[in-house]
This record gives structure tokens, sequence and C-alpha cells, in this order.
């Protein structure tokens, strides 16, 4: 009555075998690491590099305990975390800055079982330390700069064909046109109609104009705020590549939010001053007919701007160019007279644009500029000495090479379609981190030996029966939770406890009802088998409302909440194989065998 | 070893009346502080900033509220954290004029004063992220409530997901009406524990419905009240056993878990509390008032019309 087919011991015993092997990694932790990931497409992670990093830390005098290579970085593991910062500082210097030197962890465990991919659990920011930053990107500023781009737009097309009108002005969603007759208005609608198919046009008339309204279409609209975030997404990658951080996590979350993840970083401010730049770039034509100086109010149609120098600069309303046509800045040298210059390349649009722009206006200046928080700033101010096309743009005057380095790595990262703004900021010191772990595990301990004292004290043998499937219940959740490499938050932590204590609940179901069944009259082996048999339907309800309860944390939560509700919705599908299953196993390897059973220990 | 030797089925039933009527008082009270005192939101909710910082010594905590107070911050609330050398700093939204850069701020001042202090924890939301919170935090408390309502409408019988369910919001609205009283900080974590109670002690109420049920089939000729008389009787003993259980681990995570766990086990401690006694003395009477009967679980015999065939 109470023996398992050879199947179902099979079943458990590998589960239990891989549960070990998979859970084993936790037991060594982590150790301190540089990582060496190359940041462009032409330089790859391979033995070169390897031997790079080996000679640099060998001059050094830095002996790695690991120096292992995968396939988009090279990592070397050391002692403690003063030799990784100096290695660091190394290899930094050997390496140059085509490389990201990125400080990292580690697993200790031995080789074997990284081979079999079995690695610690993947510890979140409040158990290691770090920043979390949730960004949003202001979609109305992208919508307006796409509206206010067009503006500028229809006035180029109308002159270039030739139809007169009085005037465009524009609003928070609509661009109107201003004609003196219908004619030119039909004109102009069907020239701009076939120009523009992001837009829609409709007319109206006010006394003797006659108008020409054109507003976003909503699939623009929504194309607009797409790559508004995907530019975004594209530019803090690169500035987090600035950082040297060795695991970020840079995802879109929702319709028009960002979150950054930088494991490790310490230093916030100058995190939050990278990724918060955020900047957009304009080119605009300096108006040289006014002098304008510090007080003085900028004249109608032109806006003043403060230069680097700190001196003060007017230009025109209208902007040629805006940061989203540049699509690449690198510093660099002018081949003719080696000064320091920055080289600037323009997409399709912007390379047509500007080849314009500058055919027209040979022999004047325009400002670059860039856009912090709704303050300009004017980056640079070259003349232009002839046209310009290829979209291909070389600046170059009175720059030092550290200043041409700073100005391009301002133009690119200038290059976000919208603006961005930090909502929301978590940080985490490395000392909490680890007060943190210590925390969460102790907790756990002292609450699983009380409950397994407890459990042998009130069912005797029936109860340590429940801590061992207590035990393998614990030893399943690590090992699916490594894995997984599903993130462990301080919360997850709790959610481990919980379930532990939760999960003690089938065992006291199963063993009250064997208890009632004896009191009853059932000789020991039919109190087992209905002990089990009648429970089974019971701890299968009550697990399913609490996974109900998990599902439902794990759809709505963020963040920690999300994290605990992974490890208890895992917690609860361990508990019910373990203190099912494998707690039955226990009982009919024990008692099973025995054909005449009189007497059972269950207190 | 053995806590309950019961010979006899307590009469449970029979005290309904009394049990049900200290529940709503509770209830009542409950839901009194909610809606006098409110709900005191953590930074969470409410946005804000939160610093937790570490001294090497004892902290000066005068010269620490003076210091913020030089750069515009007054209502900075700022005190000891865990221990004498550890301080909290918090500062309301509507004081914060540079976002996410205050900590910065805050952080650069002290150190002024002390350049030993170690920046331990910073927390920055918006107000954005709280109202997002609060949105979802209410639509899940709902989904859990459906979830389980379905599920037990589909193991038993729509009497029992609506008395089960009755019987755990009261636990909800109990435990928030215990931190609406203390004021005690409400965060995302407690959030998580009110949940996680709402799916853990629906389970006795499973409980107890699934002894019910079993003894409609086998008890044929009692009483309504002595079938539920009995099922909470025999499974008395599984509830306070499993509870205590559950309860020792949450005690350790309310001693040793640190300061975040602390409001966390605090939520499931009261939640735990609560949901044996509404189990028993709240989803089972509301059961009865809900009309529960042998006819829900055994279907009377069906004769068949004999059927005409053309």
């Amino acid at each position: 009555m109470n023996r398992y087919p050879l199947w179902k011991y099979l079943i458990i015993a590998v589960a239990i075998v891989l549960g070990t092997v998979y859970a084993l990694p936790n037991l060594y932790g982590e150790a301190p690491a540089v990582q060496v990931l190359p940041l462009r497409a032409n330089l790859k992670a391979d033995v070169a590099l390897m031997t790079r990093v080996e000679d640099a830390l060998k001059a050094a005098q830095i002996n790695p305990d690991i120096l292992s290579m995968d396939a988009t970085s090279v990592k070397a593991r050391f002692k403690d975390t003063d030799t990784q910062l100096k290695a660091k500082d190394v290899i930094k210097a050997a390496l140059g800055e085509d490389y990201v030197v990125a400080l990292n962890l580690l697993p200790r465990s031995p080789q074997w079982l990284s081979d079999l991919n079995a690695f610690p659990m993947y510890l979140g920011l409040d158990l290691r330390g770090g920043v979390h930053f949730l960004m949003q990107v202001d979609m109305k500023g992208a919508l307006n700069k796409a509206l206010e781009s067009a503006s500028g737009d229809f006035r180029t097309t109308l002159r270039e064909k030739r139809i007169p009108y009085s005037g465009v002005s524009r609003d928070a969603s609509l661009v109107t046109v201003k004609f003196r007759d219908a004619d030119a208005r039909s004109k102009g609608e069907a020239e701009l109609t076939q120009r523009f198919g992001g837009l829609e046009f409709s007319t109206q008339e006010d006394g003797a104009n006659y108008l020409l309204h054109a507003r976003l279409k909503p699939t623009e609209e929504k194309r607009i705020k797409d790559t508004a975030v995907q530019q975004n997404l594209v530019t803090l990658r690169n500035r987090v590549n600035e950082l040297g951080v060795a695991e970020p996590v840079i995802q879109q979350q929702g319709e028009d939010r960002i979150v950054v993840q930088l494991p490790g970083v310490q230093d916030t401010a100058r995190a939050k001053d990278i990724l918060g730049r955020t900047a957009t770039l304009e080119v605009r034509l300096v108006d040289e007919t006014h002098q304008v100086g510090a007080g003085s109010v900028a004249p109608f149609g032109t806006d003043m701007f403060k230069d680097r120098d700190g001196g003060y600069i007017l230009v025109k309303k209208s902007v040629l160019l805006t940061g989203e046509r540049i699509s690449d800045a690198q510093p660099g040298f002018d081949s003719r007279n080696n000064e320091p210059a920055v080289h600037l390349n323009l997409d399709a649009v912007g390379a047509r644009k500007f080849k314009i722009a500058t055919r027209e206006n040979v022999g004047k200046r325009m400002a670059i500029i860039l856009f912090e928080k709704g303050k300009g700033e004017v980056v640079t101010a070259p003349v232009i000495r002839e046209e310009i096309g290829g979209g291909r743009v070389q600046i170059t005057g009175k720059m030092t090479t550290e200043e041409a380095k700073d100005v391009s790595l301002l133009l690119r990262s200038g290059a976000l379609a919208a603006p961005m703004e930090i909502i929301e900021e978590r940080t985490v010191g490395p000392s909490l981190g680890a007060d943190n772990i210590k925390r969460g595990f102790d907790s756990t301990k002292i609450g699983f030996i009380a409950i397994s004292i407890f459990m042998i004290a009130y069912y005797l043998m029936f109860g340590g029966i429940s801590v061992v499937a207590l035990t393998v219940n614990l030893l399943l959740l690590v090992a699916l939770l490594s894995m997984l490499q599903a993130t462990l938050t301080l919360p997850g932590m709790a959610a481990i406890a919980l379930t532990l204590g939760m999960a003690i609940d089938s065992n006291v179901l199963i063993n009250e009802r064997i208890r009632e069944e004896l009191r009853n009259g059932v000789p020991p082996q039919g109190a087992i088998f209905s002990g089990y048999e009648h429970a089974f339907a019971t701890i299968l309800d009550s697990n399913i409302t609490t996974l109900i309860a998990g599902i439902a944390l794990f759809m709505f939560g963020s963040g920690p909440i999300r994290g605990f509700a992974v490890v208890l919705c895992l917690g609860i599908l361990t508990s019910m194989f373990s203190s099912v299953l494998v707690s039955r196993a226990v009982v009919n390897i024990i008692y099973g065998s025995k054909a005449r059973l009189n007497k059972v220990a269950i207190g | 070893m053995e806590f309950f030797r019961i010979k006899k089925d307590i009469p449970f039933m029979s005290y309904g009346r009394y049990t049900t009527s200290i529940s709503l008082i509770t209830f009542v009270l409950s839901v009194f502080f909610l809606a006098s005192k409110g709900l005191n939101f953590g930074v969470d909710f409410t946005g804000g900033t939160v610093l937790e910082v570490h001294y090497s010594q004892t902290a000066d905590l005068s010269k620490v509220r003076d210091n913020l107070s030089n750069i515009g911050l007054h209502d900075a609330l700022v005190q000891n954290f865990g221990s004498s050398s550890d301080v909290l700093i918090q500062v309301p939204l509507k004081q914060n004029k540079v976002g996410a850069h205050l900590s910065e701020q805050v952080l650069s001042v002290l150190r002024e004063q002390d350049a030993g202090v170690e920046l331990r924890r910073v927390e920055f939301v918006g107000p954005q992220v709280g109202k997002d919170l609060v949105e979802n935090g209410a639509l899940a408390l709902l989904l859990v409530s459906l979830g389980i309502v379905s599920y037990l409408w589909m193991r038993f019988e729509w009497k029992f997901g609506l008395a089960a369910i009755i019987a755990n919001l009261h636990d909800v609205v109990i435990i928030l009406g215990f931190f609406a009283f203390f004021q005690w900080e409400f965060s995302l974590s407690v959030l998580a524990a009110v949940l996680a109670v709402l799916g853990y002690s629906v389970n006795e109420s499973v409980v107890v419905f699934d002894r019910i049920r079993e003894n409609f089939r086998k008890m044929r000729k009692t009483e309504v009240h002595e079938v539920i008389d009995n099922a909470i009787t025999r499974t008395m003993s599984r509830t306070i056993i499993t509870h205590g259980c559950t309860q020792m681990m949450v005690t350790s995570m309310l001693f040793l878990g640190g300061e975040t766990l602390h409001y966390f086990a605090l939520a499931l401690t009261i939640g735990i509390m609560f949901s044996i006694y509404s189990s028993v003395l709240v989803a089972s009477p509301l059961l009865m008032m809900f009309g529960v009967s042998r006819e829900d679980f055994i279907k009377p015999e069906k004769t068949e019309a004999e059927e005409v065939l053309p």
C-alpha cells in the first residue's frame, strides 16, 4: 500500500542530485574581478586581448587568480577588492579608450560547476549595491520638436514653390499656415500633403484669411514616440559605456520610461551627471547684425545664448538642423594643418538640409547649441567657409585636443531625440547590501532551525520526515533560482523564508490527518495511506490560492515586489513537490516494506 | 506531544453572533482609523527623497538638522535608524526643487561636517511614480480577490468563495487599520505582505471548507451547524500548529531582518493572527448565513423523464 514504483524514486533522486549541483555554487560565493569589454564592433575579445591584459598585469606585478575569456569579454578574478581596483587602473592605462574596463564579481566556484552552467543566484541591487534609475522620456517635447521642424519646412517648401502665404504659426498640437486666397491655399495644400505624409491637413476660413491646419497623424505620433524611446535607449547605452559598468540593465518600461540599473556603481553623482545630461542639439545661424552683451534683450526673431567662454551670442530663431540628424561625432585632426577638429556625420535628410543651408550662408557663422534642461549653451560657432555636401562636416578653430574630445562627446550624447528626467532613484551602498544579505540569511536560518526543533518534538519521526522534506524544498528553491538566474532581492529572501514557513503547512496537514486516522482505529499502514490521500486535495487548493496572489503580485508589482512574487510562486511549486512526493517517499522507504506495522512514531 | 485533544466538538456556530459582532467592531474601528488618520504612506507612494547615512561614531542629529536648514531643507525629517550612528533623512517632495540631484547636495553638506560619513542608501521617487504604484496596488488587490473567489467558486460553490473573500478582506482592512492607528510606515514591501496574507489566509478557510464538504458527505444525519462545528474542531490543531510554524519564521524576520523587513514581518504577523480568527469565526458563520446545505454538494438523484421518440 505504501510503496512507490521505482520511477518515482528515480525522479526524486534526479531532482535532488540536480538541485545539489545547481545550488552548490552559492556556497562558494563571489570574488572581485575586472571585466574588459571592447567598445567598437571591429574589436573582439580574443586571445590577443587576453595576452595584452595578462602582460599589463604582469608588468605591474599583479597576479590574477583566474584569467578567462567568453564571447564578449575578458575577465580577471582577484583575491581582494584592493588588488581589483589596482588592476582596473593598470588595465585601463594599458588598453586606452577603446575598451570598457569594469569592476565585476565572478563566482568563486570550481571550473567544472561553471562548465555545467551552474552559477550562484543573481543578486539584485539591494543585495550587491548599486544604482537603479527610472527615467521618463518627455514625449511632449519630442512631438513639439517634430511640429517645430515641420513648420520650418513648410516655409522653405512654400518659398521654393513660389506659393504666396502670409504666415506660419504654431500652437501645442497644430501648425497653421495663413493664405490670402483660396487658390494659393489649394496649391499649398496639394504641395504640402504630397511632401509631408505624416501630417493630416484641414482647411478653415477666418475672415479674409484662408487657413490651412496641419496636425500629426496618430500613426506618426506613435512612430515619433517609439523612435524617441529607442534613440534614448541607444544614447543611454553609449553613455553607460563611458561609466564602465559590467552588467548594466537598460530597458524600456511601459510606453515612455526607461530603467537603468548599474550594479556596483558607487559614484552616483557622476552616474547621474552622465546619464542625466538630458541634452538636445540645434544648429542655427548666428545673427551678426546686432551687438549684445550681458543684460541686453534679444531683438525680435533671435535668441541670446551664452557661449563656452562666458560671452553672449545672438542666434536666429529658425532651426537649420536638430541633433537627431547627427549620426556621429568624433574628435580628430584637420588633414590640412593638423589642428584639432571635430568630425560630424549627418544622416541623409540632415545632409540635404545642411547642404542647402551652407550654400545660402557662405561666410556667415552658424552656432551649435546644446540644450540642457531648457537652457541653451553655444558649444561652438564656426564660420561657414563653403557649401558642404555629403553629410560630412568638420569643425575647427581655436580648439585643443582635449576640447575637441569634449565637444564631440557633448555632440554625440546630445543627440537625444527627447529630453529625459530621472523620476526614481534607488541607491544601495555596498555595506548595506552585505548587511541585507546577512539579515535575510540569518532570519531564514533561525526560523528554519526553530521550525525543525518544533516539528521533531511534536511529531517525532514524522516531524523529522517533514524537516527532510523542508530541507529538500529549500535546496530545490535555491537551485531553481540559480538555474533561472532570476534576480534575488531582499524581499525575495523574505519570500524564501515565508514560503518555507508556509510549506510546512502541507506536512502539518498530512501528519494531523494520519494522527486522526490512527485515533479512529485505522491500522498504521492504512492511516498513512489515507492521511496522504485526504490531505492532498486540501494542499492543492490552499497552494493554488496563494499562487493566485503571487501571480497578481508579479503582474502588477514593480521592482522589489516582483522579486518577492517570483520567489513566492517558485517556492509554492517546489514545496508541493517536496512536501507531498519527497516526504511520502521517505515514509515509504521507512515504513512501506514492513508487513506488520503496529506502531508509528508520530507523537 | 499533542496540544489539542478535544473530545467533543466545540459549538463554534452558536457563538457566531458574538464573534461576528467582535469582527464588525474591529472592522468599523479599522475603517474609522483609516478614514480619520489615514495611512502613513512611505516614500514609495508619496514621492520624496530618503537618505540613509552611517557615521563612524554617534551622530549629532541637531547638527545634521542645522546643516540641512542651511541649504533650505527646513522640513527634512532627521532621525536615528536602527542604531545611534545610523541616520535617516527624509525630504518631502514639495521642498525638493532639484529632483534626483537632491541627494548629492545633502551628501556634500554632510561631508563638510564629517568627512567619514558613509552613504548607505538613497531613494528618490518622483511624483509620477507614486501614483502608478497606488493604482497598480489597488489593481493587484482586486485581481487577487477576484481570482480567489472564482477559484473557490469552481472548486466548491459561490457561497464558499464569497464567505472566504469577505473574511479575508476583513483581515486586510484590519491590517491597514493597525498601520493607520500606529502610523507605521506603509511601504511597497508592506503592500506585498498584505497581498501575500490575502493568498495565505484563504488557505485557512479552504482547509475548513474542505472539511465541511467532506463532513456533508460523511455525516448524513447531522444538522448543518454541527457539521461545521465538527469541521472546525477537527482542523483546529492543524490551524494553530501551521500558523505557529509560519509565525516562527516571521518572528525571526521581525527581529533579525533589519529595518527593511521589519514592517513587512509586522504586517504578516497581524495578518496571520487575524486570519486564524477570521477563517474560523467569520468565514464559517457567513457560510451559514448564506444558507449552505448538503444539497450544495450532494445532488439529489434526478429521475430521468421518459423520452418520447418518434
